[in-house]
């Protein structure tokens, strides 16, 4: 083998994750009340635009969450196979050139010099050497151009063109072979179903996919075609690639969003209803532990958890064999004590819903047939209350996602050697500061960590809509 | 009211419709199709119907009060010598209040729970009177006087909360006049009312009226109600408005078939031991109005004609106006089968009692502080003995809060009992544990008032039904609970197809009628009944009701029923048994209770109902103020601060149950010992 796999704990509770999705996703088509809920998010524009954005990230965080360790070239036959200390992933592997070619330091987005002057040598046609102080050439950026860096403007533009006129193909071939299977599906001819679409006639949005889709492809290819020999959003301090770090961030991101839900769902859903339902003591109980816990400073808590788990795994370095998995775990702990302090809102909705369920007279019916009390929780409160779980997952990712960013920047987030929105922000505050200022690494973060909330939030915006059931049935 | 008088509110033409759909095919459902009326002044113009027919969405047009869905789509609404849908809406500001005020169906919440009631008159005095300061307040406590509430000057200050129901809906009230209106819209001023309070509400409402000389247009759907308060009735079926006549001619001889449906389906005693008549189907829907006379699908008279053709207005006699084909065309009318009337009515049953509840007490703790100490009891059910027979109906009638409710979820054990005994055919249930109770549970199901909350919305009917079976064991191989969920739809009279679908998709009556069926699915012999056609249409409750009884005489069950409705009583009970503040105050067989009641409560209650009819109106006892709380029931006996006839005993103690014949017993003063004395 070439490669030997690694598996991550995060990796692991991703793909459970995409498990549990796929699950809910069979399930909820078998339910018809949860099916036109999702219905309604499918017509749902802004929804569906919003959908398709983040689909493009998660699918960035799902081939970064196949990590593998590439087998070393052994010097010596007979020598046992060794396989790198380095894990990657297969979004490196996809993304080699941006991962390799890093330059010495700071650079512009499509530089093709470095951003600060050096003393270099600069030997002379009569063979003399002398010293100048410029702005050194960079090692890969613009490097197919040589000496003639003149070119680059033009070199660029049509680098941009090509790439629009590919990306415009290729929205072409997705919106022909779509509306063919759709035609398919319909059994109408693909005139009608055109006709259909840009009218927003069919069940699901589809015009606001294609549109979002296309809008995403005129804005991504050409960074992808101008990233093979250019860096595009620059480089960082020590010479990286910043698209590099800001789709590495990208799963930093959703595990932190997504996982942490694993942890806080279980306690709020199981302790809300139990509080909720059986009232008295209990109540008395569930109560005290979340007003106690939700008046400790969340910051404070985090600092305190994650320090301590770092003071464990600084203590225990046999238990990892590479730096990624020592990251990793320091990652889930932050997933778990965020969960931990962020149970009680959701719990207390849940809670109070649940009192309001309970008193309703099919609950009493439930009753008076002598049905289990557990039997009545997962058949008859469950269900009503999945509407609220949906709606507070989607609109706690969005919060969990600044959090991090939040908790790195203060130096209690992620390990500092995992790449993620919080580090690249918190390495950017100390560039802000010289002059001249160096601006291209945050606002790449920037702009990227906002289209990945302002989606998430439009999502939840739109599943909220959909979901609750006051709202259901207006629009 | 002479015809001539100036009209204050004249509409014509009114259509008014809602939104619906996604943006392409968005479209407005017209929900109000081109009625037409005139109110005049002094004059009181009933809106008749059932629910979805238009008639609140026609007052609201009124007002151009729409909800955000809401378009008005043409006509015009004269008020004052101004077509309001004109108006810029500075100016309708002053109309709504100043001229028009509105009182709406639910006190509790129309009234703003942060504000006091002095200030929420004062805002309609400021706005539309100019009024500042001391005279705002001057002028709010006589409207306070006005509407008949005691101690104007201390309520002024206080908030809504700490008002009654009846007192909330005075309050509305006062503020609906204070803009001098000279219309008053009224959306079911008292179904969210008790009897006697209801009683009270009315006759406020028309000494205002005959006072000030308002007009008043009185949205309602009970015969008696309008029966009681209206010069003019306007029967609205579907949007439009069918039949428009004086009250008298209106009760004398209704001439639309709807109109007459709406009569027929009352119960009454006439109809004991029959079945009440019914109207097929329902409203149709907004978005498949039929094309032709809108009530043709459910009009036993209805010919080719009535579906294809529209019909127009035909005079019926001096001012009375039909809509109906019927009107040109008399001799289609189709005669109406007479129903066999049996009137039955069995005397002391000599068999055993199913259920014999003896001396049933319910508490609730009301605890206070920090430590949660316990610092007093609200007594919600206070020693209630009853007994029922197999095959028998026991009503149990009282008003909102006189723990009726709790009776019946104390004898289901879903509500635990403080004392007492009571017993299932001689077996105690009280302090049974739940394994001990479930066996027990087969024999006795509930069907409880609110047919939108009773049943899961995220189960399919199927599994709705199939779930007593289940959790009982009753059927437990899946092919023939299957069969047995079928059968069951067929016996409350639902398509088996049913059974996979959701309950959002059926109306009221039908979920009414699925919820019948759960409780049956595990044959019980007792069905606690609770208030289970409160929440329906007329039309739908006869339909309910008979499916009651039908399934009665079939399969011997007993009802206890709870309702306070004198009306279904009649219809349906064998016994009654009148509860106040948690005790049972009168009870005996139903031509006992209610042709002869000795108990100045059941006598002031059942004066209080309205009567459908013009001839029968009895002189109504007015009682005077609300129930007391049972946290803190009077001394003595607890209806004696309302009693027209209390005396010192009254107010020293509770008296002890008289037996006025073999079967009626009343807890009065008034028999037993006093009698005695005599």
């Amino acid at each position: 083998m070439t490669f030997l796999p690694v598996i991550l704990w995060s990796d692991v509770l991703i793909w459970l994750l995409v498990l549990a999705a796929i699950v809910l996703g069979v399930l909820s088509s078998r339910n018809p009340p949860l099916r036109a809920a999702w219905q309604r998010v499918g017509r749902s524009r802004p929804g569906m635009a919003a959908a398709t954005v983040l689909m493009a990230f998660v699918l960035v965080g799902l081939l970064d969450s196949l990590h593998y360790r590439p087998r070393l070239e052994s010097r010596e036959a007979g020598q046992p196979v060794a396989y790198s200390v380095e894990v990657l992933s297969l979004l490196d592997a996809m993304v080699t050139p941006l991962r390799t070619r890093s330059e010495k330091t700071y650079s512009q987005p499509l530089a093709t010099r470095a951003y600060t002057k050096e003393a270099f040598d600069v030997r002379d046609a009569d063979g003399s050497l002398r010293q100048v102080r410029d702005f050194p050439r960079l090692k890969f950026g613009g490097a197919h151009l040589g000496d003639d860096e003149a070119r680059r403007d033009d070199d660029i533009v049509k680098r941009v063109l090509a790439a629009e006129a590919l990306a415009c193909a290729i929205l072409a071939g997705i919106a022909l072979g779509g509306s063919y299977l759709l035609a398919r599906r319909h059994a109408c001819s693909a005139r009608q179903i055109w006709s259909a679409l840009w009218r927003g006639e069919l069940s699901v949005a589809w015009h606001a996919v294609l549109a979002t889709l296309g809008l995403l492809l005129l804005l991504l290819m050409p960074l992808a075609v101008l990233s093979v020999d250019y860096h595009v959003f620059g480089t960082d301090k020590v010479g990286q690639d910043v698209l590099y770090q800001i789709l590495k961030s990208v799963r930093t991101a959703l595990v932190i969003g997504l996982v942490t839900t694993l942890v806080m769902l279980p306690l709020s859903i199981l302790l809300g209803i139990l509080a909720g339902y059986f009232r008295g003591w209990v109540d008395d109980l569930i109560q005290y532990l979340y007003t106690t816990l939700s008046s400790i400073p969340g910051v404070l808590l985090i600092a305190a958890a994650v320090l301590m788990m770092q003071v464990i795994i600084d203590t225990h370095p046999q238990w990892f064999a590479t730096a990624a998995e020592r990251a990793d775990l320091r990652l889930l702990a932050l997933c778990f004590i965020l969960g931990v302090t962020s149970w009680t809102g959701l719990c207390r909705l849940l809670r109070g819903e649940t009192l309001k369920l309970r008193e309703l007279e099919y609950i009493q019916a439930a009753q008076a047939f002598g049905v289990s009390d557990l039997r009545i929780i997962l058949r008859h409160i469950l269900p009503n209350l999945m509407h609220i779980v949906i709606i507070a997952l989607v609109m706690d990712f969005s919060s969990l996602v600044l959090a991090e960013a939040v908790l790195s920047y203060v130096g209690i987030g992620v390990d500092p050697t995992m790449i993620s929105f919080g580090t690249m922000i918190n390495n950017a505050r100390m560039e802000m500061a010289r002059e001249p200022m160096v601006w291209w690494s945050l606002a790449a973060a920037f702009v990227f960590m906002f289209t990945l909330v302002l989606a998430a939030n439009l999502l939840a915006d739109a599943v909220r809509d959909a979901f609750d059931p006051r709202l259901a049935g207006s629009s | 009211m002479s015809q001539d008088s100036q009209s204050i509110l004249s509409v014509r033409g009114l259509r008014m419709g809602f939104a619906s759909g996604y943006a392409h095919t968005r479209q407005v459902l017209a929900a109000v199709d081109g009625i037409d009326f005139a109110v005049h002044a002094g004059e009181t113009l009933a809106l008749l119907g059932e629910s979805g027919c238009g008639k609140s969405a026609t007052a609201l047009s009124l007002l151009r009060l729409l909800p955000a869905a809401g378009r008005i789509l043409g006509g015009e609404v004269c008020f004052d010598g101004r077509d309001l849908l004109q108006l810029p809406e500075s100016e309708m500001r002053t109309v709504r209040g100043g001229g028009m005020a509105m009182i709406f169906q639910e006190p509790a919440t129309s009234l703003n729970p942060v504000m006091t009631v002095g200030r929420q008159i004062g805002e309609v005095l400021e706005r539309h009177l100019d009024l500042t300061g001391a005279a705002t307040r001057q002028r709010a406590l006589e409207l306070l006087d006005a509407v008949g509430i005691a101690d104007a000057q201390r309520r002024l200050d206080e908030f809504p909360f700490q008002l009654s129901g009846g007192m909330k809906q005075r309050v509305m009230i006062a503020v609906a006049l204070a803009g001098h209106p000279k219309l008053l819209i009224a959306d079911e001023p008292t179904t969210a009312l008790d009897v006697t309070i209801q009683a009270q509400i009315l006759d406020l409402l028309r000494r205002l009226q005959a006072e000030r000389g308002m007009g008043m247009l009185l949205i309602t759907h009970d015969l008696g109600v309008v029966a009681q308060m209206a010069h003019r009735v306007g029967v609205m079926y579907a949007g439009e408005i069918v039949e428009e006549a004086p009250r008298n001619a209106f009760f004398a001889s209704p001439r639309h078939p709807y109109s007459q449906k709406l009569f027929a389906a009352l119960p009454d005693l006439a109809r004991r031991g029959g079945r009440l008549e019914t109207i097929a189907g329902q409203v149709p829907s907004l978005a498949a109005m039929p094309t032709g006379c809108r009530f043709a699908e459910r009009c036993p008279h209805a010919w080719e004609r009535c579906r294809d053709e529209s019909p127009g207005w035909h005079e019926a006699g001096e001012s009375h106006r039909v809509r109906c084909h019927l009107m040109a065309e008399p001799g289609r009318a189709v005669a109406p089968v007479p129903r066999p009337v049996t009137l039955v009515i069995p005397l002391v049953d000599p068999r055993p009692a199913l259920l014999a509840v003896r001396d049933l007490a319910v508490h609730f703790p009301i605890r206070r502080g920090v430590l949660q100490l316990t610092v007093g009891q609200v007594r919600a059910v206070d020693g209630v003995s009853l007994d029922l027979v197999r095959g028998r109906t026991l009503a149990l009638v009282g008003e909102s809060g006189c723990g009726k409710t709790t009776v019946g979820k104390a004898i289901l054990q879903l509500v635990k009992p403080t004392a007492g005994r009571i017993e299932l055919e001689e077996r105690e249930l009280n302090g049974l544990s739940r394994a001990e109770l479930r066996p027990l549970r087969r024999r006795m199901q509930m069907i409880f008032q609110d047919p939108f909350a009773s049943l899961n919305p995220r189960l399919s009917v199927g599994e709705i039904i199939g779930e007593g079976m289940s959790a009982l064991g009753v059927n437990t191989q899946s092919a023939g609970r299957n069969d047995a969920v079928v059968a069951l739809l067929q016996e409350v009279g639902l398509d088996p197809a049913a059974a996979g679908r959701y309950p959002h998709e059926f109306s009221g009556g039908q979920r009414q009628r699925i919820a019948i069926a759960r409780a049956l699915a595990v044959q019980p012999e007792l069905i606690i009944c609770d208030e289970p056609t409160s929440a329906l249409d007329v039309s739908v409750q006869a339909q309910i009701l008979n499916l009651l009884k039908a399934l009665q005489d079939d399969l011997g069950l007993a009802y206890l029923f709870i309702t306070h409705n004198f009306a279904v009583v009649d219809y349906l009970a064998h016994e009654v048994a009148v509860m106040y503040l948690g005790r049972i105050v009168e009870r005996g067989l139903v031509d006992e209770v209610l042709r002869s009641p000795r108990h100045p409560y059941t006598q002031a209650l059942l004066s209080a109902v309205p009567s459908p009819r013009l001839d029968a109106q009895p002189e109504c006892i007015r009682l005077a103020g609300e129930m007391p709380s049972p946290a803190n029931p009077p001394a003595g006996c607890h209806f004696h601060p309302r009693c027209p006839q209390a005396s010192a005993l009254c107010r020293a103690s509770y008296p002890e149950t008289s037996r006025l014949t073999a079967t009626h017993a009343v807890r009065c003063h008034l028999f037993g010992s006093a009698e005695q004395n005599k």
